[in-house]
């Protein structure tokens, strides 16, 4: 093996890896273990489908159900989506791209790994102990969280320290991006990737405590019993939404800006042209970023909230439709009259743009006040989300895993087998999700075991796109783990990229640079 | 060659943003405050009242003069006098100490008098009152969790000038560690006039 594959002197093996401060190597540790959660997720949601697959019970109970849906998300998205993209990508080519060799504090690098795997860990040991798997959803919303007799503390603790692993990275990312740009990498040089990279970083340091107080009160109140989100006690259940959303909603953000940013290095490189507006794409991912973070209200308008902090919500809410829409035109004008190469890279980034598109659309029906009294808390929502979070940001990290995979193992995937694998993808996620929203907007609501028998044919099919969409998930990282130990050698700039990482040897050598580049021109200008 | 990343502005940068996210965390709890203050003031007003305000004013006494010493030791690290800067770093510690002492006494008659989350002579009382400790309880809690922290990083920065791994040319470490200590101080001066002044 070459590159920073080499084993250092002090450390050998396993241990090489799991106490390396290297941000490459951070990365694949966060890599592996994130998929392995992530296939954890699939096969619970898998386990749904099924069992809604007919009125009744069918395969589990309705506990068991319960269950099943509450850690589908919290490991989707404490455990893969939130730390994803950020936590892989980001820790392998943030200090890549800007000319760095590491981030600005490796050793918390991988003390954030440790904390993550820890939580992680938690999550598992929750579902052994105490009362047994968390039935509340992953919002464990007051007052049922504090009087189901499931083992509530524990998961809510787990949750608090993978909270603690996502400012570290935070924090990290941010002092990196501002301390150690390669001379001449000026902001506007940065790729956009980094631009994402970093909003995302903020978000992270800004929002992720509130979610923090919030679980520990929460933990408080099943523990020692203080009363302030107890309604019995006084307290108000609301302001357990309130706080717990004033996260939430901006970890939306994110979940999608990093994906986002994937987009944005791939479709220059595949249109042969600069990326249109940049400056306009930039400001959009801060713009996002911070309008984000004043929309939590819109997951409230039928808790009770008053009308004019719903009316406020809603309008800041269609604001944030501003910012995605000119990163949406922008990425199709830079394809346009673009010398395109529909590598699989860019079939996944096409496939973000069209999926997010569906997301964001029905996203505008929920933000309006009087449609979403109708599609509250209906199959209509859980089809939208899927469309933004799976559609968006698990077809960006398909996106990424195929254009950085190269750079990152040396080695090159067949380049056939991902389009049949898309194409599964593609038709199973359609045929999954599509159905969904039909089923919301005829009033089945969401998070239920059992079904009126006039649902019946969409649940059906809805289930049958499992199916076809598991299959192509297992055909694609069947290419892509094949090639991890047959694949070609990959060359170092396989696509004929102009960021940096295209610069250096696949894999990348262990400090990245023998020599700090200089700088002197912007990340999407091909010419020579 | 591996080259050794140190970066002295990177580190304060990042412990800025830690302080941040400090403060965010606090946050949360101050925003509840004011809803609760909102909507039961008259009964905040009154719990207000029975708390030992003299207590809560040495306690500020005691913290504010505990920022003063951190600034001595650094002071005196950096002028190359590391006895001196020992002596304020011991007597940041003891106040620090002084401070969850006090605090520890006033819980103690306070959960003597009946007065804690969940008991049940409280929970008969306004709800107003049960919010009110509630808050009070999680809020010095949190806080006095961060004091003991704050006296075990400085109690390492003490082993750490004794054994000269950091002296006048590498202060950052207990920098970082005063910045903090002053973040915790403000804290308290928030917390202060909250629970024990406004009435």
């Amino acid at each position: 093996m070459a590159g920073f594959y080499e084993d250092e002197r002090r450390l050998r093996g396993i241990l090489g890896w799991i106490f390396s401060t290297d941000h490459k190597r951070i990365g694949l540790l966060y890599l592996f273990a994130i998929l392995f959660f992530y296939a954890i997720g699939v096969l619970l949601g898998f386990l749904m489908r099924l069992e809604l697959m007919a009125p009744g019970p069918t395969i589990m109970r309705p506990q068991t159900y319960n269950a099943i849906f509450t850690l589908h998300g919290v490991i989707m998205i404490f455990l893969f989506v939130i730390p994803g993209i950020p936590s892989i990508f980001g820790n392998f080519f943030l200090p890549i791209q800007i000319g760095a060799r590491d981030v600005a504090f490796p050793r918390i690098n991988l003390l954030s790994w440790w904390i993550y795997m820890t939580g992680a860990f938690l999550a598992i040991l929750s579902l052994f102990t105490g009362g047994g798997p968390v039935d509340t959803g992953w919002t464990f919303y007051v007052p049922y969280s504090l009087r189901t007799s499931v083992n509530v503390p524990l998961a809510v603790f787990a949750v608090f320290i993978l909270g603690f692993s996502s400012i570290l990275t935070g924090i990290n990312f941010v002092t990196t991006t501002h301390q150690l740009r390669a001379p001449g990498m000026t902001w506007f040089r940065l790729p956009l990737f980094v631009w994402a990279v970093y909003a995302t970083a903020w978000i992270q340091v800004l929002v992720t405590p509130v979610i923090g107080i919030t679980l520990l009160l929460t933990l408080m109140e099943r523990l020692v019993g203080v009363g302030i989100f107890d309604p019995a006690k006084g307290g108000d259940p609301l302001l357990y939404q309130h706080l717990f959303w004033i996260y939430s909603h901006p970890a939306v953000y994110i979940m999608i800006l990093p994906a986002m940013g994937v987009i944005s290095e791939i479709i220059p490189v595949f249109a042969r042209r600069t990326i249109f507006g940049y400056k306009a794409m930039a400001f959009s991912i801060l713009a996002i970023a911070v309008v984000g973070s004043f929309v939590w209200g819109h997951h409230m308008f039928v808790s009770g909230q008053s009308d004019l902090a719903s009316i406020i919500f809603s309008l800041l809410t269609f604001l944030v439709a501003v910012p995605s829409g000119v990163k949406v035109f922008n990425w199709v004008s830079t394809l346009y009259k673009g010398s395109i190469e529909v590598a699989p890279p860019l079939l996944f980034a096409l496939t973000f743009i069209f999926l997010f598109s569906i997301g964001g659309l029905t996203g505008l029906f929920q933000g309006a006040l009087a449609t979403d009294v109708h599609l509250h808390d209906t199959y209509w929502v859980v089809g939208h989300f899927h469309y933004v979070i799976f559609g968006g940001t698990g077809f960006a990290l398909f996106g990424a895993l195929h254009y950085w995979f190269p750079k990152m193992f040396g080695r090159m995937y067949h380049k056939k087998i991902p389009y049949f694998a898309w194409a599964l993808l593609f038709v199973g996620f359609n045929t999954l999700y599509f159905p969904m929203l039909i089923l919301g907007w005829k009033g089945m609501p969401r998070r239920y075991y059992d079904y009126l028998p006039q649902f019946h044919s969409l649940q059906w099919i809805s289930t049958i796109g499992s199916w076809i969409l598991i299959a192509g998930l297992i055909l694609l990282f069947a290419n892509l783990i094949y090639s991890l130990f047959r694949g070609e050698k990959a060359e170092g700039n396989p696509w004929g990229g102009a960021t940096l990482e295209w610069q250096i040897p696949s894999p990348p050598p262990r400090e990245n640079f023998a020599e700090i580049p200089r700088i002197e021109r912007g990340p999407y200008e091909f010419r020579k | 060659m591996m080259e050794t990343h140190k970066n002295d502005i990177g580190s304060t940068f990042g412990m800025w943003l830690f302080l941040l996210s400090e403060i965010l965390l606090f946050g949360g709890l101050f925003i509840l405050y004011s809803v609760y203050r909102y909507n039961h003031s008259q009964i905040f007003h009154l719990a207000a009242d029975a708390l030992n305000r003299p207590v809560g004013a040495l306690n500020t006494l005691i913290l504010l003069t505990s920022s003063l010493t951190m600034a001595l030791s650094i002071f005196f690290l950096k002028n190359r006098r590391p006895e001196r800067s020992l002596f304020f770093l011991f007597l940041t510690i003891f106040l620090g100490l002084f401070f969850l002492f006090n605090k520890y006494f006033e819980w103690a008659s306070k959960v003597h008098h009946g007065v804690y989350p969940n008991a049940p002579g409280l929970l008969e009382r306004e709800r107003g009152e049960v919010l009110f400790y509630g808050l009070y309880y999680s809020m010095t809690g949190l806080h006095g969790f961060h004091v003991l922290v704050g006296i075990g990083l400085l109690s390492v920065m003490f082993v750490f000038i004794l054994r000269g791994k950091i002296d006048h040319e590498r202060i950052l470490p207990l920098k970082n560690t005063g910045l903090y200590w002053h973040l915790v101080d403000i804290i308290w001066i928030f917390l202060f006039p909250l629970f024990y002044l406004i009435t």
